[in-house]
């Protein structure tokens, strides 16, 4: 009966099927779980000795770090990969520093004769007594022409302005040098670091108490005058120094580029510098975003907008209305109209002692008391001149008054050493000023009684101010009320 | 003797010099206010203007920066490519785009620029010692910022869309020509287009992944 098959016989073959497949199935089964925890077992131990092979390489890293620390810098901005600007390199930094070697210059002799022009020599006008030995250039601040201070110091401030893009972007471009590795290599390094202080610092110790200063903020815990020259002399020290030492590096890195070729050379052409000794240039540049001329136009271009912000203040006329952030600047395009630096009403000024009981004394020889009336009857002169403020701006006017000359022959005194103006106001700085001999006797210089036309506002010093040709704008003494004539100062 | 200084200190001796000279210029400059027992304020804005540039707003400023370039086209190439190919390249559909980078970058510097300059006046804070000094509010600074703002950014955009716009002209003057060529030349029969291959059953093991990678297949 073989081969014939009956029901009985397909059901033990379909049995017999079903039981095969589930044996295949179960075989299937076991041979995937084997499979998986032999990959298991496999990847486990990679990853055991990957991370025994990274502790090694940790281990020997730290060593070699310890043995030689000069090739192993901490990992940060003291690597050089970190840094990946492709416009780094000596010839950008030389333009730059090119530019600041004349800015700045300009900028320390327009201070350093601002400071000249105070007179600091006459008793009285020093802000800054301990300055000793600084004062060996100062010289009698003359009296013509009497557009010198106003030109001075609208130069001193508005240039000031222009260099703050300048410096910002020298300092961009030297930045990897803070963080050069190793930090102290030899006495030299560590005192040519040290001169670095004073440069950078003062620098931006400079320009951040000159700019808070044009704007009325004092919150520095020092007095202006102070802060600002001895930082001066901090800052030139330090310039002079850094100046000597990387001049030749500077001519150098001029030399290693055609500027008129990079003025010339757009994004799709701009490429890294050649590497040089002060490691400068990225190590590992990304792709430009700017050429070179690019940067160089930014930065001029900032320049330019923050100075013409301001200059109109100092130029005058149909300029003024530029000016939108001088501290006075658009305020004085109502016509006829001085801006005011320290109003009648912040010094606490009152009727009474601006009113009829107003005596102006002279004192030289003999002591003379005028009234008001007795002042306006004595022979007038006009003037046109100008108020030059330290903060920037420079106003002109017409004013009309008493010389001081003749205010010297009256006390007896017609040529006196040195006169010492003093005013209503109780406190401050520049409540009296000291003028000196040729200041007092030049006939442009008189005791004012009107200006523009018109009687002394009280904010312009009501009843009578001093106006000195190119005298500094506090030196025009305001609400004067009395004048002392010296023989000698 | 001179090798020997050279030696220890690490340069010339008149390096030594003039580095001493110039301690000596400074170290002059605050004597006053050393004696004075006023150093310590002194000495705190010096260090504090360098570490407030260096170490805080360099950083800020490369942050600010690189998030921009981030969210613009052709990041990863620029930062990847270490030569000079083109970084401010975008390919767009007009063909190659100027990058916006530098036309967002320079209004923004100028006019945070212009914010560092002022900031006293612009945001009020020296409206304490200003007001007494002039009679003037320092209200009118913040309006004439926000406007020197507007105005670079619309200079920017005006600037971008021009540029855009030439380079797209460039552009469409370089395929002129070329599509001019493409057109096949007078009495030449156009090379007829091939109909696409019929599509047949695949051959083999099937591609999709089976997770004992096809041992226990059997075809049907």
């Amino acid at each position: 009966m073989a081969g014939i098959r009956g029901p009985r016989q397909d059901d033990a073959a379909r049995t017999r099927r079903t039981a095969e497949q589930h044996n295949d199935a179960r075989r299937a089964r076991r041979t995937a779980r084997q499979q998986r925890a032999a990959r298991r077992r496999r990847a486990l131990a990679a990853s055991a000795a990957a991370e025994r092979a990274r502790a090694a390489a940790v281990l020997r890293r730290a060593t070699q770090a310890a043995r030689h620390p000069a090739d192993h810098p901490p990992p940060g901005p003291f690597r050089p990969g970190t840094w990946r600007s492709p416009l780094r390199g000596l010839w950008l930094t030389s333009v730059l520093a090119l530019v600041l070697l004349v800015g700045l210059t300009i900028l320390a002799v327009t201070g350093l004769l601002s400071y000249a022009a105070y007179d600091p020599l006459l008793p009285g006008n020093d802000q800054t007594p301990g300055a000793g030995l600084l004062h060996f250039y100062l010289f009698s601040w003359p009296t013509h022409p009497s557009w010198l201070y106003r030109v001075d110091q609208g130069v001193h401030i508005t240039l000031g302005l222009a260099l703050l893009p300048v410096v910002l972007a020298k300092l961009w471009s030297v930045l990897p040098r803070l963080f050069a590795w190793p930090p102290v290599r030899s006495l030299a390094q560590i005192l040519e670091r040290v001169s670095l202080i004073m440069v950078v610092g003062g620098v931006l110790f400079e320009f951040a108490t000159g700019i808070l200063n044009i704007q009325d903020y004092y919150v520095f815990p020092f007095s202006f005058y102070t802060a600002h020259l001895y930082g001066a002399w901090v800052f030139i020290a330090g310039l002079v120094i850094h100046v000597t030492l990387k001049f030749p590096r500077m001519v150098r890195g001029l030399r290693s580029r055609s500027l008129r070729r990079e003025l010339r050379t757009p994004l799709a052409r701009t490429e890294p510098e050649a590497p040089d000794p002060g490691g400068l240039r990225a190590s590992r540049p990304a792709a430009p975003t700017m050429s070179r001329r690019g940067l160089l136009a930014t930065v001029g271009g900032a320049s330019l907008t923050l100075a013409g912000l301001v200059v109109g203040q100092s130029i005058g006329g149909l300029a003024r209305r530029t000016s939108l952030f001088g501290p006075r600047g658009l305020s004085a395009t109502a016509p006829h109209y001085l801006p005011v630096n320290r109003t009648a009403k912040s010094v606490k000024l009152t009727a009474a002692e601006v009113g009829p009981a107003y005596r102006l004394t002279l004192i030289g020889a003999r002591t003379v008391s005028l009234t008001r009336e007795e002042l306006l009857a004595l022979p007038q002169h006009a003037v046109e001149l100008p108020i030059a403020c330290v903060e920037g701006w420079s106003y002109s006017c017409r004013w009309t008054g008493v010389r001081l000359a003749d205010l010297a022959r009256l006390a007896g005194r017609p040529s006196p050493a040195a006169a010492l103006v003093e005013s209503i106001q109780a406190r401050g700085s520049f409540r009296a000023a000291t003028l000196s001999g040729a200041q007092v006797t030049d006939p442009q210089a008189l005791l004012a009684v009107t200006m523009n036309g018109r009687v002394l506002p009280w904010d312009h010093g009501y009843p009578a101010r001093t106006i000195i040709p190119n005298a500094p704008g506090v030196h025009n003494t305001k609400w004067v009320n009395k004048i002392t004539f010296m023989q000698q100062a | 003797m001179i090798r020997w200084i050279r030696r220890w200190y690490g340069a010339n001796p008149l390096h030594l010099l003039a580095l001493l000279a110039a301690f000596a210029l400074a170290g002059y400059a605050v004597h006053d206010v050393v004696a004075a027992g006023q150093w310590r304020g002194f000495a705190e804005w010096f260090v504090i203007a360098i570490i407030g540039h260096d170490l805080l707003l360099f950083p800020l400023y490369s942050l600010a920066d690189l998030s921009v370039q981030r969210l613009l086209p052709g990041w990863a190439s620029r930062r990847r490519s270490g030569s000079a190919a083109p970084g401010g390249r975008a390919v767009g559909p007009a063909g190659l785009r100027p990058s916006a980078l530098n036309y967002i970058r320079i209004p923004v510097m100028f006019s945070l620029l212009v914010l560092m300059a002022f900031f006293p006046l612009i945001l009020g804070l020296s409206q304490g010692f200003y007001h007494p000094a002039s009679g003037l509010g320092t209200q009118p600074y913040l309006w004439r910022w926000l406007g020197v703002t507007g105005v670079m950014f619309a200079i920017s955009a005006i600037a971008y869309a021009w540029r855009t716009r030439r380079a797209a002209a460039r552009s469409r003057r370089a395929e002129g020509p070329g599509r001019r060529q493409e057109r096949p030349a007078a009495g030449a029969v156009a090379a007829p287009r091939t109909m696409p291959a019929p599509v047949s059953p695949p051959a083999g093991p099937p591609h999709w992944p089976m997770p004992d990678g096809g041992a226990s297949y059997r075809p049907r």
